[in-house]
């Protein structure tokens, strides 16, 4: 296994193999359990306040509904074989040893209940094919496993199936919801967002001054009045990102970032208050119909606004949601302007400005950092971007060394397609879930010190709210500092020199000059 | 009297074998599929999707990238018996196609192949800890059943020969609903009760991942959500949200 090395030079050290199997640990993580919706929470999603008497009848019929109503979950219940391909995939399971973290094992809490009631072998050789009754036990063993699953589908690239054990988590979660057994996190966050507008709870007037003061910092930075717009009716493009972006390091400065390319591109933009998030947790929970109703406010505001152009920051899920999902649940967008792709990744909005020479970039101002890149798992496994097929790889990769001297990538097993979550997706990331959200970084931690001893890599991108808040609060137990995982934007925002901007050497230059 | 049990099984697995599996199939053609949830490394056109299944089901491209000991004998066990398979072909044409004939050689080799495959799949759910783990007395016992229908079809043909004349006839016969002479070898016996016991259970266990996997979402849907709009039918059913944006009071 991995090991902490506490007495390695500089500080403690982080060595081995990210991709490490440890021996399996019965019941080493069956104690660890996210807090639980309260009544509050669960209710405005339309999900029962608390467990309900009848629970077992309704989780069973639930079931049957989601088999009938989706295919992936009916197939993929059935095709497993058991073949263990996906065993050693999971960053729980390798960060835990826990063997129910091994994505069948995960299914299997659930594929033995849909056996026992709906399958022919279950139903009359349950001991044969391991199907077991739905009683109060497996309901909480389901409450516990599936919220140690990210969604990440590392191991739906590895099946010879396609089996994605996200889709078998989220018709758990949804399962769970059904009978009134809400997570917290989640279900808190969602009825949030449903009065408020995002993630935060943050209402128009707050997020009004704080985007006034970013824009202040952004002219004390540049001496340049650029701008971040709110409500502007008639703007070309309506910007959806994580409220993340309004208050947390370090995805501020990409927020920063993403500013400094719409003020060079010389668009005008704003970002809407009803339509504040871009996060659609919806999906974490398995939702349609919550995940279609918080979708649905990206087009009434971008109707309202009377926007040409949807672009999305830097948030993973959302980019999935966005990417794969928006033009299903709240489509067709035939209102907005259709040679643009609808909705665009901030990302590609930016590499077509570099590409097209419409942005000033010094990239030595971002000589202190030797950068590697953490693909986001849902942007990774989920979306893309561009035109050309792996684009979501790509298109974040060419952004950054077109603004940085120093880039490397970590070994090829632990990114692009076979990329790692950083421990805190799927609606993991909750302090009551912190022992599983540390151990469950431990590959991408180890992947990370691997390339920083190979290649000096100091600071890590990454694209999704998520990893960065992830990853800010893990890093340091890993040797490294908060501040070593950035935005992709805030390189960007380092090396963009925006028109009539004074820079040091011009400054410099100027004061030389008689 | 064995004859006609025989024949009675043989028409019974096969009519459950076609119905079974002809039931799941529509089944999981008609579930629909409310989302685009395809999986990288993903295809943008048709042709690229039909390519990648192509390559999963012939080189397991998937498993080869994911396990390289499983996918050796995965590889051994499924490419063994469809040679084998093929090679029965001789036991139910008259007269025997051209190409069943060249692989006559190479497919009496390959049942040591297939065998070869199953035992280390076997070995594999045995020693390595963690696929003892996810395995049920199903999956054991479905290795056992395909090692013994293999083993004794291997001893047939390298051991003790049988009339293959005359199970051939009977087969034939079949076909026309004539029920012929079966030689009454036990091995022979064994061989077949045990295939058709696995096409009896083929639609209700794990085996239909074989036509399941061409209904995986994940691996079937082209990549083009934002091109085309993917809705299903259930969804296109949903009452509709509200339009507009609701008005707040001030404060």
């Amino acid at each position: 296994m991995a090991s902490l090395d506490m007495n390695a030079e500089g500080g403690p050290k982080f060595v081995g193999d990210p991709l490490k199997i440890p021996a399996i640990e019965c019941g080493a993580m069956m104690d660890t359990n996210t807090f639980a919706a309260a009544p509050e929470h669960n209710e405005p999603l339309g999900f029962p306040g608390e467990l309900l008497d009848n629970w077992q009848e309704v989780a069973i019929a639930k079931m049957g509904e989601l088999a009938a109503n989706n295919r992936a979950f009916k197939v993929y219940l059935d095709t497993c074989v058991k073949c263990g391909a996906c065993t050693d995939k999971c960053h729980y399971f390798l960060g835990t040893g826990d063997p129910k973290n091994m994505p069948v094992a995960r299914q299997d809490l659930l594929r033995s209940v849909y056996r026992r009631y709906y399958t022919f072998a279950g139903k009359y050789f349950p001991w044969l094919v391991g199907a077991r009754d739905l009683t109060k036990d497996v309901l909480d063993e389901w409450y516990t496993y599936y919220h140690q699953c990210s969604q990440c589908r590392r191991c739906a690239v590895a099946c010879p199936y396609g089996i994605d054990t996200a889709e078998i988590s989220m018709a758990a979660r949804e399962i769970l919801d059904s009978v009134g057994v809400g997570q917290k996190y989640c279900n808190e966050i969602i009825a949030k967002l449903k009065k408020t507008g995002n993630n935060l709870g943050l209402n128009p007037k707050a997020l009004a001054a704080t985007l006034e003061d970013l824009e202040e910092d952004l002219e004390d930075e540049t001496g340049i009045a650029v701008k971040i717009p709110l409500d502007v009716k008639g703007a070309d493009i309506l910007l959806i990102t994580p409220s993340a972006d309004f208050f947390a390091e370090p995805h501020i400065d990409g927020l920063l970032g993403y500013a400094k390319v719409f003020h060079s591109a010389g668009v005008s933009w704003t970002i809407s208050s009803y339509a504040s998030e871009a996060a659609n947790f919806g999906m974490f929970i398995g939702s349609y119909e919550n995940m279609r109703e918080v979708s649905w406010r990206i087009r009434q505001a971008a109707k309202d606004l009377g926007v040409k152009r949807i672009v999305f920051g830097e948030c993973g899920h959302a980019w999935r949601v966005a990417y794969s999902f928006l033009n299903t649940l709240a489509g067709p967008f035939d209102f907005l302007d259709q040679n643009y792709p609808i909705p665009q990744h901030i990302l590609e909005f930016t590499l077509d400005e570099i590409e097209s020479g419409n942005l000033k970039i010094d990239k030595s101002r971002n000589d202190e950092f030797v950068m590697t890149y953490h693909d986001s798992c849902n942007v990774a496994r989920g979306s893309a971007m561009g035109r050309k097929e792996g684009g979501q790889f790509d298109v974040p990769r060419a952004v950054i060394k077109a603004v940085c001297n120093n880039f490397y990538d970590m070994e090829r097993d632990t990114i692009r397609e076979n990329t790692f979550c950083c421990g805190g997706g799927g609606g993991l990331l909750t302090d009551d879930l912190m022992d599983l959200r540390i151990k469950g970084a431990k590959p991408r931690m180890t992947a990370l010190q691997q390339v920083s001893e190979d290649h000096g890599v100091t600071h890590m991108a990454a694209i999704c709210a998520i990893c960065k808040t992830q990853f800010s609060k893990v890093m340091p137990k890993f040797g490294y500092e908060m501040d070593n995982v950035m935005s992709v934007h805030q390189l960007v925002a380092n090396a963009v020199i925006l028109d009539g901007q004074e820079t040091e050497a011009e400054t410099a230059t100027a004061e030389e000059t008689p | 009297m064995i004859a006609t049990v025989y024949a009675v099984l043989f028409y019974v697995a096969t009519l459950l074998l076609v119905v079974g599996v002809g039931m799941k199939v529509w089944k999981y053609a008609t579930t629909p599929v409310p989302l685009k949830i395809v999986v990288s490394p993903a295809p943008r056109t048709r042709r690229g999707v039909v390519l990648r299944m192509f390559r999963e089901v012939i080189f397991f491209e998937s498993l080869f990238r994911s396990n390289k000991w499983i996918w050796i004998f995965a590889v051994l066990f499924h490419w063994g018996m469809l040679i084998v398979l093929l090679r029965h072909l001789r036991y139910f044409t008259q007269p025997v196609w051209w190409w069943v004939d060249l692989l006559q050689p190479i497919g009496r080799l390959m049942a040591f192949v297939m065998l070869a495959g199953l035992l280390g799949l076997w070995a594999r759910r045995i020693f390595q800890q963690r696929i003892r783990y996810i395995s049920n007395p199903s999956d054991h016992l479905m290795l056992v059943l395909l090692l013994a229908i293999a083993g004794s079809g291997t001893l047939m043909t390298y051991v003790t020969r049988t009339d293959v004349i005359a199970v051939k006839s009977y087969f034939l016969g079949l076909f026309r609903f004539q029920i012929g002479e079966l030689p009454l070898d036990p091995i022979l016996l064994t061989h077949l009760g045990l295939v058709a016991l696995l096409m009896i259970i083929f639609p209700i266990s794990k085996l239909m991942h074989a036509p399941g996997m061409f209904f995986a979402p994940s691996r079937t849907q082209v990549d083009n959500a934002r091109e085309k709009r993917h809705i299903s039918k259930w969804a296109r059913n949903l009452p509709p949200l509200p339009e507009g944006i609701p008005k707040k009071e001030e404060g």
